[in-house]
């Protein structure tokens, strides 16, 4: 039974498909495993076994981890905030939807950051996750959940959101496969808003083949999100095995960047192993990415101050019992429901919003983001690819960044440009490092960026370097 | 692509070109937000806002004069359908979640609790 915990999701499905093992036996063993969570990855997950209906679809009888942005009808669904603490939506996302009707089944809900904002899932409601790899350190956010139970074996596969990172920087933290599509590739219908400008629903996924297998099923055009726009052709599976005729940029600006030691070494092996697959590394320049955080910090919590308006203990969700009028009402809700750094994101976003300072800083933001989208595309008027490192660090300790809001968001500086310019971006392991105050070593993530809508190419170029890298470290393995 | 976060944590001993938001202002905020702070928050905000608005604040400097501002990077159209019925919520499942449901409606405390 076991061996089939180790299987990816093709694998899962196939064995399924061809009668091997039933869907019911397979949902039991990953049911089990889901129970054993001791990384607090799941804030719900299935109580009982799949319905012994025969699987169907391509992802037939697949266990699938879902973050808990996500809406699952009947299914309690909290966005790792206090303010939806019981909530249980009257329908589901689209992206859920999709992976169900191709016969993935509901293993549970993933832990997160509140509001997916964060950087470490510690900012959850419900308690930070641990990293499978070194329980003393954080998985990386805000989809630390969806990230952590794939690593750590309780889930084949997860989805999760990203608006600056929150899919690629966890599944580098983890050692496992994360990928952003480009925005409008996949519906946001029912993926409770953070910022939607940014906002875009990806596969965390053991390997490339597992993640181009989720997004194919992802990926499309919603009635109900009209930004979705999916992505012309599809997405087959992935089948490169060398890199020749494709150029990798490797940002100039990325020589005077804070980068650990560690990390740098594993990068630079990684574009080593690029030429040995016929690969070509370019020098591009992306002057204004350095402003990348400093954008995004003010356009992401200035939509989520707008978004987060909603969470008035009215309609869903908690209502505070201290009594008083309608506004007193709203304002202590929302001091009891919501927690520290969602509150200094919405102040953040309000202030940036507010008469006098909307040109001064949102109005500047959306100029910069115009600036670093235009750098990408000079880029890629002279390479396939930008690859950079996903994380400037390993995995780093609970607790280490928690009282310095401005450091933990200093740690988006490579993933956050991508998601202003709304390109897809992948990480996949590279290879381990021993963290700056010594330790086990820890997983490194490579990250990949391509042009808008050019999932293909990045997926097909990521599985021919996974397969070259051949990462196969696992958390407790020879280092843990 | 890293700034290095040089202004990190440092208090920085030259004259501030934007104003360092301060405990006025985080209560304006707060108002404007709905969000009602205890003291010691009111206290944190302020600090903790204006780090992040100081390093922020780097972008407010650049020239961008003729710089279109972007709001949303898909080139997007109007995307019409036609003026047809939608399936919606029946009122007892959109109710259902509610803290006060009353008679088919959203229950609210009044505007003015003490009139």
């Amino acid at each position: 039974m076991s061996e089939l915990l180790e299987l990816g999701v093709a694998d899962t499905a196939t064995k399924i498909a061809s009668g091997e093992v039933s869907a019911a036996e397979c949902f039991a063993a990953w049911r089990e495993a889901a129970a054993g969570d001791e990384l607090n990855a799941y804030l719900w997950s299935a109580e009982d076994g799949a319905s012994e209906e025969p699987a169907h679809g391509p992802l037939g009888g697949v266990p699938i981890a879902v973050k808990d942005i996500f809406c699952t009808e009947g299914v309690p669904t909290t966005a790792g905030s206090r303010i939806l603490e019981g909530y249980r939506p009257p329908y589901s996302a689209t992206a859920v939807k999709r992976l169900d009707a191709a016969g993935a089944r509901l293993l549970g809900k993933a832990n997160m950051d509140e509001f997916a904002m964060g950087s470490s899932n510690e900012n959850s409601a419900y308690g930070p996750v641990l990293n499978p790899w070194d329980r003393t350190r954080v998985p990386g956010g805000s989809s630390g959940g969806s990230a952590a139970a794939v690593a750590g074996g309780l889930a084949p596969c997860a989805i999760g959101t990203d608006t600056g990172g929150s899919i690629r920087q966890p599944a580098a933290l983890c050692g496992i496969v994360g990928l952003k599509p480009t925005y409008g590739a996949v519906s946001r219908y029912g993926m409770i808003a953070f910022a939607s400008s940014l906002d875009q629903c990806g596969p965390l996924t053991r390997d490339v083949a597992d993640a181009a297998l989720l997004l194919a099923w992802l990926e499309g055009r919603d009635p109900l999100d009209s930004t979705s726009v999916g992505i012309e052709g599809g997405i087959v599976p992935p089948h490169r095995e060398d890199l020749r005729g494709l150029r990798f940029g490797v940002p100039a600006e990325l020589a005077g960047d804070a980068v650990d030691a560690g990390v740098r070494e594993v990068f630079e092996a990684t574009l080593a192993r690029i030429e040995q697959l016929g690969g070509e590394l370019a020098e591009v320049t992306l002057p204004n990415a350095e402003h990348g955080i400093s954008a995004y910090y003010v356009i992401a919590p200035a939509e989520a101050s707008s978004n987060l308006a909603r969470y008035d203990g009215v309609r869903y969700g908690m209502r505070s019992e201290a009594g008083g009028d309608l506004i007193e009402m709203y304002e202590t809700t929302r001091a009891e429901g919501f927690g520290a750094e969602v509150k200094r994101r919405i102040m953040l976003g309000t202030y940036a919003l507010s008469s006098g300072y909307y040109e001064a800083y949102y109005g500047q933001a959306q100029r910069v983001r115009t600036l670093i989208t235009e750098d990408y595309v000079g880029a890629f008027s002279e390479v396939d690819f930008v690859v950079t490192p996903t994380a400037p660090s390993v995995a780093f300790k609970l607790g280490e960044k928690t009282q310095d809001p401005l450091a933990m968001y200093l740690g988006d500086l490579f993933t956050v440009p991508a998601s202003l310019a709304g390109i897809p971006a992948i990480s996949i392991p590279a290879g381990l490092a021993e963290p700056p105050g010594g330790g086990p070593r820890l997983p490194v993530g490579f990250q990949i960026a391509a042009p808008a809508f050019a999932e293909q190419r990045l997926l097909d170029a990521a599985h021919a370097l996974e397969r070259a890298i051949g990462f196969d470290a696992r958390p407790g393995g020879e280092d843990g | 692509m890293l700034d290095g976060g040089a202004s990190r944590g440092e208090p920085d001993r030259l004259p501030r070109i934007t104003p360092v938001i301060d405990r006025a202002q985080v209560l304006h905020v707060a108002k404007l937000a709905r969000l009602r702070l205890s003291e010691e928050e009111v206290g944190r905000m302020a600090g903790e806002l204006s780090g992040i608005l100081e390093h922020v604040d780097r972008i407010g400097k650049l020239d961008l004069e003729g710089v279109e501002p972007t709001s949303h990077v898909v080139e997007l159209e109007n995307v019409l359908r036609a003026d047809e019925p939608w399936e919606s919520l029946p009122r007892e499942v959109a109710l259902a979640s509610a803290p006060e449901p009353s008679d088919g409606a959203f229950r609210v405390p009044s505007p003015q609790a003490d009139a």
